[in-house]
């Protein structure tokens, strides 16, 4: 099995969607010559040319609505959005169009649409460039949401995304890019609405996303030198979401904590919370834990950022709050 | 190139046409305000009563293949682009046999097989995707030509700027045609735009802009003939304006306390494209009458076939909002 990066599993998606089909193409902001902001695009111009890798002016809602336009024409575009945060420029094209086209016509039109986004906290980039917006997203009937955590997932959920006929927005994560795991030859799609159990255990389940999935995992394996056996599963799609494989997972365990980084006041670990406790109720032995971002804006000082955003330790502190150990 | 050059203009046969179908969307609008009124119709409505001649003109000098996108002020562009009146008119009652199949309404009327892609109802929501299908046709080497139906107030909004930014880099195939009839709902445009001449917008992209009478339908049918060749032939979009008047209020009710009531008679007495067709062709009014009396009883139906449509099953409201 050949071993990528996030980053390289990213570009192996879209590179091997545009090899098989002229109808792909990808386009954003500084994605050609420069390869994309995070590097993800890099060589793809000379592959496959100006008209398939499009520069676009910064321009989001021109670059997602055009996005929008080719994908009712039958083509299937993957936007960039540069960094997440911007795509509250674009919302009014993500969210009143492309999410509500197939419903208003009654069916008539379909839209094949991939909105890749990246953002994450973990180098002072500031309020402006770092955000986790996901939750916003899985609120749109309409929208398809992933975000996926490691190398074989990002590629083959990417893939899923690109033939899958709805708009989806696609989240990836800034500090995962440099992340290696192995990937199978032949690119697998990844069926959207299906978890991953990362790491099976006995306790307590801690649900997380993105980067929180690599923080979880650490904290299972420091919980495990305290006895606590921890089952780490990522949902990988929030919409739709996998409630069959969450619910099942603490039905067995009994004890659950949600992880994000985006800022817990509505977040999406909200929504599992409420899932868990709606159809496991009888079976849960302490409340839920929340762990995401404190309620404030990303701040600049690499100490102050620190403290905002959640680490392996908070979820630990979690998890020991469940089995009575904290 | 012999067929554009034989569809520049318009041969007389073809306005009379041209009539019959102006009057079938003043009636029909007509009636949709008298249903409105009696309480039959769900929402809100916004009727284009005076604009007939931009909505024609211009679905006249498409090409079978071209889509558009429409506004708010939908129904003349709908009923010129093809759609039945009967499927047009159940969709303003909800009902399945509509063109949206009841889960649109009058700001969400959509007809894919006829190159409609659809009515918005978010001012300027539609012109950024023109852009894309257009260039998707470009990117295909389709003879395909996209177009957007937009008014002044969508001029100020930023997907109007950014989606002509992006078309005149691309030089993609589309056409966007301003219909300016100086209101933005209840705003006049000197108080919504700093400048009086809008397609100086348009110019400041390089887009080639071209102006002509909303009210004349001939001269709307050429100038977006002239408009959609240029850009079928790559040679890049255009801006179309048209300068026309909105007869009525913004959405039928509006008591347009904002407005001239003298003026807005004058104007119809003086600037109805119907009328102004109507006495370019000399129609003696035994004529007209017959003509009146045939689009009139189309319209009739298309209430009798709406009302007797099927209403959707409440739980319907949970299919189609994933492919």
């Amino acid at each position: 099995m050949p071993e990528l990066t996030y980053r390289e599993a990213v570009r192996d998606a879209l590179a091997r969607a545009m090899r098989q089909d002229d109808d792909v193409f990808i386009m954003g902001e500084d994605i050609a010559e420069m390869g994309g902001s995070m590097g993800v695009t890099a060589g793809m111009l000379d592959e496959f040319g100006p008209e398939r890798v499009r520069n676009t002016p910064i321009s989001e809602m021109a670059l997602a609505g055009a996005a929008i336009g080719a994908a009712v024409q039958g083509m299937r575009p993957v936007a960039e959005i540069m960094y997440e945060d911007f795509l509250t420029l674009a919302a009014e094209q993500i969210v009143n169009q492309a999410a509500k086209h197939r419903y208003m016509s009654g069916g008539q039109v379909t839209v094949p649409v991939v909105f890749r986004t990246q953002g994450g906290a973990g180098w002072s980039p500031g309020a402006q460039h770092a955000q986790q917006l996901e939750a916003w997203f899985v609120h749109i009937p309409g929208l398809k949401v992933v975000f996926a955590s490691t190398p074989e997932d990002v590629r083959g959920l990417l893939w899923s995304a690109i033939y899958d006929d709805n708009p989806v927005v696609f989240f990836e994560h800034r500090t995962l890019y440099p992340i290696k795991g192995d990937v199978p030859q032949e690119i697998e799609a990844i069926p959207i609405g299906k978890a991953r159990v990362h790491r099976e255990g006995e306790d307590v389940t801690v649900i997380a996303t993105g980067r929180l999935v690599h923080e979880s995992l650490q904290a299972a394996e420091e919980a495990e030198r305290d006895g606590i056996s921890v089952e780490v599963v990522d949902p990988r799609t929030l919409q739709p979401l996998d409630e069959e494989t969450l619910v099942s997972s603490v039905k067995k365990t009994n004890r659950a904590v949600v992880a994000h980084e985006a800022v817990t006041r509505m977040g999406f670990g909200a929504e599992v919370a409420s899932v868990l406790q709606y159809q496991a109720f009888d079976w849960l032995d302490a409340p839920i834990e929340r762990v995401g971002a404190k309620f404030s804006p990303l701040p600049f000082a690499p100490v102050m950022e620190a403290f905002v955003v959640p680490h392996a330790e908070d979820v630990l502190a979690a998890v020991k709050r469940t089995v009575g150990k904290a | 190139m012999a067929k554009v050059e034989q569809r520049a203009s318009l041969p007389k046969s073809d306005l009379h046409d041209v009539l019959r179908e102006m009057l079938l969307i003043r009636r029909f609008e007509e009636k949709v305000e008298e249903r409105f009124r009696a309480g039959e119709l769900p929402g809100f409505l916004h009727v284009a009563i005076g604009q007939e001649a931009c909505a024609v003109g211009v679905c006249r000098a498409l090409e079978d293949g071209d889509v558009i996108a429409s506004t708010h002020r939908a129904h003349g562009h709908t009923l010129a682009k093809g759609t039945h009146p009967n499927e047009l008119m159940a969709e303003l009652y909800g009902k399945q046999e509509g063109c949206s199949h009841g889960y649109g309404g009058s700001m969400h009327l959509y007809d894919v097989e006829r190159g409609n892609l659809g009515a918005n109802a978010v001012v300027g929501g539609g012109l950024p995707q023109i852009t894309g299908a257009a260039l998707a046709f470009k990117l295909r080497g389709e003879p395909r030509v996209a177009l957007a139906f937009f008014g002044d107030g969508a001029t100020n909004i930023g997907t109007f700027h950014e989606a002509l930014n992006l078309a005149q880099l691309w030089r993609v195939p589309a056409v966007f045609v301003l219909e300016d009839n100086k209101w933005a709902e209840s705003t006049p445009e000197s108080q919504h735009s700093p400048i009086r001449d809008l397609s100086e917008r348009a110019k400041a992209f390089g887009m080639k802009t071209l102006k002509a009478d909303g009210q004349d339908v001939e001269t709307v049918y050429k100038t977006a003939r002239k408009a959609l060749d240029q850009a079928r032939r790559g040679d890049g979009p255009v801006f179309v304006h048209l300068e026309t008047i909105r007869f009525t209020g913004h959405y039928i009710g509006d008591p347009q306390v904002y407005r001239d009531r003298d003026e807005v008679r004058k104007l119809r007495q003086e600037r109805d494209p119907i009328e102004l067709l109507r006495g370019k062709l000399e129609v003696s009014d035994e004529d007209y009458a017959a003509l009146d009396a045939e689009v009139s009883e189309i319209v009739e139906a298309s209430v009798e076939f709406a009302k007797a449509g099927t209403d959707p099953a409440p739980e319907d409201a949970l299919k189609n909002i994933y492919a």
